[in-house]
């Protein structure tokens, strides 16, 4: 039985006040399992971001309540949350945000240096993560000699350094070309088969869905549709093909 | 090791231009501090200089006496009150006033400090003579100047001529590094002499140096000497020292100027670092963000940040105190030379981590309110 990593139960996110206000969720309920890479379509201004962003432990939502591994974040400061983030939640972002003047392994290790992980073993787990990803050979490159591709699996490999129960993804094929993407996803998925995480990935890329286990959604701040593998539009998708 | 102090040089050490900006404020700043207070603490030392060579366990001088070279004459009869004290065994008068040098082939008179201290005896010698003797002194017409006066003094060497006040004088020894605070040298000359050159009466004085005997009670006997005076006081070399420093250091303004000085170097060198650093912060936002993003705590920031100050300051300092030393070495022979200390070495490192720490204010304050969400801006 795969276990439950992230519950949100009503989430509601007002922005804004005034003639300002922007509802940008509205009664979200979901649930994400460990062992399964969920999507999260919608188009702009759909609330995509906002909902990563409170899954994330980033945005404190104005209604409703996000456990992570069952713990609440209801109420929690800013340094709790960063305790949570750190602990639980690993982000790949669209534009990578690798620290130019650390190098690709370095890069890994800051998710562990965070954490007051820095014995031996700390450096064994980088280059673990490196190897995962298919970089073990550009462990001593910095990000200005890696392709975008190259750079995205390192930002993977950060994310997963600290056995993340969650991971979040927030478009991170956007900034690539159909064969660094592909090459994005195919380790991500890999990632995500792991039921001791869940993966969840924001994006508009089409090509990514023959990916997913499930596909959220959204549009205006609510969720419209939640549909797993074997439903019948993932069916339809999986036809597609990732690089057609 | 941990990656605070990486990521903090390669921050610092990736973008050199403003590296150097940085650099260059905390040597401008930190030179700055150290020549004001090398020369304060040089002046410091410079003002006090006869009364740090007087072998004296008490001074009795006029009452409200500022500093040694500003004072008025004593009654006179202070020396035989002093003697009659038990444990005081010498009462030895100096005396002190400034008079006009003429040089030997004419062209202006130049002002000068005449010191005049019975010869021979324990009291105020010249010291570091490096020709003829202190004992040399009692000579018709004798006194000592030091060598680095010789150009301003007319003087080509011992047994020149001149005249202070329209009276012969005659060098009969030769200092070396005897020098005045000020642009005015000291001419050492017999007590006789000087009271002559001065127009002081006889068995008057400025001061009177006492020495008391190896096993008298020292506070006893200043309480009994002080007993005795009246429009007098009696003070310890400390005392007396203290009173003439303040005076010149403060009263003057003089000490208060290279403080006032001193302190703008800080202030100075505080805010091009804070502005270096607060820039250089902007521009890593994302980065702070990204790390806030991954979970790090505000203190692991606020580490990061400390540490690119720390860096600053130590490269800062380092090459500041290379520059210092030079100076040091430059005006070792100087009217007021620079002094370095050990103690102000470790004091200007100190300051320079807390200048710079103080300086890394305004960057904390942008990242402590970072919003991790910034990550996810295009």
């Amino acid at each position: 039985m795969t276990q439950t990593m992230i519950e949100a139960s009503a989430i509601a996110m007002v922005l804004g006040e005034g003639a300002a206000r922007v509802d940008a969720l509205k009664d979200i309920n979901l649930s994400l399992a460990g062992g399964e890479l969920t999507l999260l379509m919608g188009p702009s201004g759909s609330g995509k971001t906002t909902l990563l962003s409170v899954l994330g432990c980033m945005l404190s939502p104005t209604g409703g309540s996000v456990q992570i591994r069952g713990r609440s974040t209801t109420g929690l400061n800013a340094e709790q949350l960063a305790q949570l983030r750190r602990d639980n939640v690993g982000f790949v972002f669209q534009s990578y945000h690798l620290f130019p003047t650390l190098t690709a392994a370095e890069n890994v290790r800051l998710a562990l240096d965070v954490r007051g992980e820095r014995s031996p073993l700390a450096r064994v787990k980088a280059e673990k993560a490196l190897a995962t990803v298919g970089l073990s050979h550009k462990a001593k490159a910095f990000p200005r000699a890696l392709s975008g591709g190259e750079q995205q699996r390192v930002a993977v490999a950060r994310a997963i350094v600290g056995d993340a129960s969650v991971i979040l993804a927030d478009e991170p094929t956007a900034a690539l070309d159909s064969e660094n993407g592909q090459a994005v996803m195919t380790v991500l998925a890999d990632i995500a088969k792991d039921p001791a995480r869940a993966m969840f990935i924001v994006t508009h890329d089409p090509r990514i869905m023959p990916f997913a286990d499930r596909i959220l959604r959204i549009e205006d701040g609510r969720i419209v549709s939640d549909q797993r593998r074997g439903g019948a539009n993932i069916s339809a998708v999986r036809a597609l093909k990732y690089a057609s | 090791m941990t990656l605070i102090l990486t990521l903090a040089s390669r921050n610092l050490f990736h973008d050199r231009v403003r590296l150097i900006a940085t650099v260059v404020g905390i040597v401008f700043s930190i030179v700055l501090v150290t020549v004001q207070l090398g020369v304060f603490l040089s002046f410091e030392r410079m003002v006090t200089t006869m009364i740090d060579h007087a072998q004296a366990d008490f001074w009795i001088v006029p009452a409200e006496t500022k500093s040694f070279e500003e004072s008025s004459l004593l009654a006179g009869r202070e020396r035989l009150q002093a003697l009659s004290v038990d444990g005081v065994t010498a009462a030895i008068p100096v005396v002190v006033g400034y008079a006009s040098w003429r040089k030997p082939n004419g062209g202006a008179s130049t002002p000068v400090l005449v010191v005049g201290a019975p010869t021979g005896a324990a009291g105020l010698q010249p010291w570091n003579v490096m020709e003829g003797s202190a004992d040399d002194l009692s000579m018709p017409d004798g006194v000592a100047i030091d060598r680095s006066y010789f150009e301003q003094l007319g003087i080509a060497q011992i047994r020149g001529r001149a005249e202070i006040n329209n009276q012969k004088a005659r060098v009969v020894a030769v200092t070396s590094g005897i020098r005045s605070f000020t642009t005015t040298p000291h001419v050492f000359a017999s007590l006789e002499r000087a009271r002559t050159y001065l127009g002081v009466p006889p068995n008057r004085a400025n001061y009177y140096i006492v020495r008391i005997a190896p096993n008298a009670n020292a506070a006893v006997v200043r309480s009994r000497l002080a007993a005795g005076l009246s429009d007098a006081e009696v003070l310890t070399s400390e005392e007396f020292r203290h009173r003439t420093r303040v005076f010149w250091l403060f009263d003057t303004g003089a000490g208060a100027a290279l403080l006032g000085s001193a302190i703008l170097g800080i202030i100075v060198g505080t805010i091009i670092v804070a502005q270096t650093l607060y820039s250089s912060t902007k521009d890593h936002l994302k980065e702070f963000a990204t790390l806030r993003a991954i979970g790090s705590s505000c203190r692991y920031i606020l580490k990061v940040i400390l540490a690119q100050a720390l860096i600053s300051a130590v490269v800062g300092f380092s090459i500041a105190a290379g520059i210092d030393l030079a100076l040091v070495k430059m005006t070792a022979d100087a009217a007021l030379p620079i002094v370095m200390t050990p103690e102000l070495t470790i004091g200007l490192f100190g300051l320079t981590v807390v200048m710079c720490a103080i300086a890394a204010i305004a960057a904390i304050r942008v990242v402590t309110r970072i919003d991790p969400v910034l990550v996810f801006a295009q």
